[in-house]
């Protein structure tokens, strides 16, 4: 049995949890996640901040939280319950990368670390500059 | 009204990736990826703006978000730089979120020990 076929039996015969709940916990958890955003938004811009400005550091708050929560081990626990509500919002993507650095450490800086950080992350980016590309392109 | 329609967009992009985790084969790592291109996409034909305008942090936060700002850099790249602009104005305008995390990432990897799963 090819890996694939053996994928497609695992999936078929794994227990289905009801939908509903599932995404009950993503719509409240990513929502809150955005709300969170949004207040972070207006204190910069309450601040005094360019609303580019202020959206840009905006990213960077959320992503300094998820890796503080990473770092704790709070946002993995967190995710089990809100599956993609911890996954969608840039704070999943800010764990993607710290995650697998702090589960790497032992292997190294150089052969540990520095893959790792981009072992999904790296992925996205790629994927996400190419189609940028593309679209300048045909602009 | 802001923070509501933040947490009902941004609540509404999760439950649509929850829905791909749990009746498509699709990983979390696939769904990442998917989120940002399609980011990209709906930006170009025009659909984010108008998102951004009612979701507030509901469209910007999600990955989607990642993507429409980075075709919008390659927008303003272009408007800025000509054909060089297609190439260093995606980057350029996801730089500060992209950087906070690696910056972030390895000052944890060297403050945080590794937990047991």
């Amino acid at each position: 049995m090819r890996s694939e076929d053996y994928q497609q039996l695992v999936w078929k015969h794994t227990p289905k949890k009801p939908l509903w709940k599932g995404c009950l916990g993503a719509f409240l958890i990513g929502g809150t996640i955005c709300l969170l955003g949004e207040v972070f938004q207006e204190i910069y811009l309450a601040l005094g901040l360019e609303e580019t400005v202020a959206s840009a550091m905006e990213s960077v708050t959320l992503v300094f939280c998820s890796i503080l929560l990473t770092g704790f081990g709070v946002y993995d626990n967190l995710s089990r319950v809100a599956g993609a509500g911890t996954l969608v919002p840039i704070t999943g993507f800010a764990n993607a990368m710290s995650s697998p650095v702090m589960e790497f450490r032992v292997e190294g800086m150089v052969l540990g670390i520095g893959p790792k950080i981009f072992s999904v992350a790296g992925s996205v980016i790629a994927y996400g500059v190419a189609a940028s590309t593309l679209y300048g392109l045909i602009y | 009204m802001n923070y509501v329609s933040s947490f009902f967009v941004g609540g509404l992009f999760c439950v649509v990736g929850q829905i791909l985790i749990e009746r498509t084969r699709l990983t979390p790592a696939r769904i990442l990826v998917g989120y940002v291109v399609v980011g990209v996409f709906l930006s170009a034909v025009g659909a984010y703006e108008p998102l951004l305008k009612f979701g507030h942090s509901g469209a910007s936060v999600p990955l989607t978000g990642f993507g429409h700002l980075l075709a919008e850099g390659v927008r303003k790249g272009i408007a800025e730089k000509g054909f060089l602009g297609i190439l260093t104005g995606g980057l350029t305008s996801t730089a500060a979120g992209i950087t906070a995390a690696i910056v972030f990432s390895l000052l944890a990897s060297l403050i945080f020990k590794p937990k047991m799963k």
